[in-house]
């Protein structure tokens, strides 16, 4: 037995030898250094693009990129963390960052932007920027940013005697109401669909004081402020401004724009491509895109977007770093932009040609000085859903606007439940 | 070997599959719907709370799953018959010795079964539209005004019922055609020389025959119903005002975009308790009409 032992050690011992040798003979030392980068949608097939560039200039790193469809990312991602098998670097929508802070699966890039000489702080638009900073810890690097502002109808809007888009909410009811007038009985002044909370959260993200408060515990819709918005938002229905319909009773938003069905569209940075290549050339010139008017004058709007993060624990962290500092310099942004049409969350990519020649684009860079991020909590999606919901109850006729947000904070606050256990238990070791 | 273990060895693999497939996980779903299990506990185990029977308390005092149970309820009670009649209906037309081409129409019909329910949706969608939908111009040719078929509360389930309904008759349908082209025709022969009517026929033998069948597909559709799932997920995505949750696509959303398993588990044991109890409320019922059935076949 000991023999044999002996014989296969050195056989073992031989085989390392020859493995040894095998290594002094190939010329390069380190082999190229594999990052695993997971990206979703439109930007995944961008992000290969540029990857290639970015693999010329570092020859030492090798980017697999994977793509994913944004309707199995979030499963996708969840599933990955309870297996272990994050990618070292991801698109992540930065409403999901508190979610992935909460699991405790994303590096601090605090230090890292401490020493970068590529990534200015103080370029990006603040609002963004805040979307990722969680418990003052900063999780992620805005990649692209998308806001909501108004789109309208310009010919429709001086039919009905408007000659500026409005800035205040009583120029907008003054606005909707003339237009509304003008339009008859078959159309209407605004596009509002029920099954969408993103107009309302920018109506609700437009006043003072938060939508949460004690740090994330309970709700706060039943504040004046809230209530104020969605009075404002269940008026332009009771007032016959807006068709109290879903998305779906719309067949094409573009369609029934360009045909005047409504006058004014909230929305985001993807319909101005949509609508520059769908709206008929006739109708080229008459419509345009403002930012949203807020309670007293130019008011907030959603902050949203997604970003750069670095999952942990990473074995490249800093070749990752890399990445993350290379797609976001100003000259890569105004690239991306070009290939996507995403908007770029720093404000120098926007002295690029493209987007400062861009009418369509000067409201939303308006509008991200202003965009302000929703309250940073893992249950928001969540909350967000209970929050039109209750929407659609008062729009319905089913409840009032007291009723209905007092009921809201409670449904907030049972789903905020195991949050405050876990805050409290905190506070308490 | 003696008998008993050889019986033993016989049936093990698929013992084992029924194991590890189905007890294993039915068990650890109960388990999960004693707990509070969430993305907090996936991140640190130290989150999870032993919640006993506190889901089950909680879920009982949910308006939205009492809602979601009432909206499966009338699911079930009116989608139910609805297709159980229609697929009868269309197998006795398709038996019918008057019918021309049966094998052109039993494809026609069967084939909405085969067809995937996301491109249907998308079809039924558009018939569907309030303003340029062709039920609505059909219904507007006979003086109805529009409705907003999937926008209303109202008039979403009814919807829902009659996709699921098309959907799914073409099933059964077969059922009974097979069932149908068994009974003996010398029965019918019999009747006829008594001077037994064409309605008397079907009441007299076609349905006592059909009994058996008739209890098969009730349990086999009522146990499909109860899973309401897939329909509002692609037409209404549970809205109008929530009025096509279904209790699975409560469970759904409460575990698979809310990560809440332990209520998401509590929803699946109570669904599993409403579906046993009332199966076997049908499988009862069928029970008692079977030697009944036998006696008019012999």
């Amino acid at each position: 037995m000991p023999r044999s032992l002996a014989h296969a050690c050195r056989r073992l011992c031989c085989l390392g030898a020859g493995i040894l040798l095998l290594g002094a003979c190939t010329p390069q030392a380190a082999p190229p250094e594999t990052l695993r980068f997971w990206a979703m949608g439109r930007e995944g097939e961008a992000l290969a693009q540029l990857m290639q560039e970015f693999e010329r200039t570092h020859p030492g790193i090798r980017i697999e990129i994977q793509q994913i469809p944004w309707t199995a990312a979030h499963e996708k991602l969840l599933t990955a963390f309870a297996a272990g098998t994050l990618p070292d670097l991801c698109q992540l929508g930065n409403t999901w960052i508190p979610e992935f802070a909460a699991l405790n699966a994303l590096e601090p890039l605090d230090a890292r932007i401490d020493a970068s000489a590529a990534i200015a702080t103080g370029d990006y638009f603040p609002g963004i920027w805040d979307t990722n900073v969680i418990d003052g810890r900063l999780l992620g690097i805005p990649w692209y940013v998308d806001t909501r502002v108004l789109f309208y109808r310009s010919d429709l809007l001086k039919r009905a005697g408007i000659p500026a888009p409005p800035r205040t909410w009583p120029e907008w009811a003054r606005a909707l109401g003339a237009v509304k007038r003008a339009a008859g009985a078959d159309a209407y002044a605004i596009l509002l669909p029920l099954d969408e909370f993103e107009p309302l959260l920018a109506l609700g993200l437009q006043q003072p004081g938060d939508l949460l408060g004690d740090s994330g515990r309970r709700g706060r819709f039943s504040a004046p402020g809230f209530r104020a918005a969605l009075g404002f938002y269940a008026g332009m229905f009771r007032n016959g401004w807006a068709p109290a319909n879903r998305a779906g009773a719309i067949s094409s938003v573009w369609a029934e724009f360009a045909r005047g069905y409504f006058a004014f569209y909230i929305s985001g940075p993807w319909n101005i491509a949509e609508f520059k290549r769908r709206m008929p050339a006739e109708l080229r010139n008459d419509w345009m895109t403002a930012p949203l008017p807020g309670p007293h004058g130019p008011g907030a709007s959603i902050a949203g977007g997604a970003s750069l993060v670095m999952f942990r624990p990473s074995r490249h962290a800093r070749a990752a770093w890399s990445v993350v500092e290379y797609l976001s310099t100003a000259a890569t942004q105004a690239r991306f932009h070009e290939l996507t049409g995403d908007l770029p969350p720093r404000r120098s990519a926007w002295r690029e040609p493209a987007l400062a020649g861009d009418p369509y684009a000067r409201a939303f860079r308006e509008q991200l000085e202003r965009a302000r991020a929703a309250p940073k909590v893992p249950e928001w999606e969540r909350i967000a859903g209970e929050m039109q919901l209750a929407a659609e109850q008062v729009v319905a006729g089913r409840t009032d606007i007291a009723q209905a947000t007092a009921a809201l904070d409670r449904r907030v606050d049972a789903i905020l439940e195991k949050r405050r256990w876990m805050l409290d238990r905190k506070a308490g070791r | 070997m003696k008998p008993q273990a050889a019986a033993w060895l016989f049936v093990a693999p698929a013992l084992l599959v029924v194991g590890v497939f189905f007890v294993i996980p039915v068990l650890a779903g109960f388990a999960l719907s004693l707990t509070d299990f969430d993305i907090y506990a996936l991140a640190d185990p130290a989150n999870l709370r032993f919640a006993g029977l506190d889901n089950y308390l909680t879920l009982l005092a949910t308006p939205l799953f009492w809602q979601a149970l009432g909206n499966t309820l009338y699911f079930v009670a009116a989608g139910v018959p609805l297709s159980i009649g229609l697929s009868l209906g269309s197998a006795l037309l398709l038996h019918s010795r008057l019918a021309r081409w049966p094998g052109f129409y039993r494809t026609v019909l069967f084939a909405p079964v085969v067809t995937t329910l996301v491109a249907v949706a998308v079809v039924w969608r558009y018939l569907f539209q309030t303003r340029y939908g062709m039920v609505n111009h059909v219904l507007g040719q006979a003086g109805v005004g529009p409705v907003d078929w999937l926008g209303d509360p109202r008039t979403a389930m009814p919807a829902i019922i009659l996709l699921a309904t098309w959907k799914n008759f073409g099933y059964n349908m077969v059922i009974f055609l097979a069932a149908l082209q068994a009974i003996p025709e010398d029965i019918y022969q019999a009747a006829r020389l008594d001077g037994a009517s064409a309605r008397q026929q079907l009441v007299r033998i076609t349905l006592p025959m059909l009994k058996p069948t008739l209890a098969l597909v009730g349990i086999l559709t009522m146990a499909g119903y109860f899973q309401l799932f897939a329909e509002p997920y692609v037409m209404t995505q549970g809205g109008p005002l929530r009025s096509t949750v279904s209790v699975l696509y409560f469970m759904y959303e409460e575990g698979f975009k809310w990560w809440n398993f332990g209520i998401a588990s509590t929803a699946a044991v109570l669904l599993f308790a409403l579906m046993f109890a009332s199966t076997w409320v049908i499988a009862r019922a069928a029970r008692g009409a079977g030697p009944r059935a036998r006696q008019a076949g012999a």
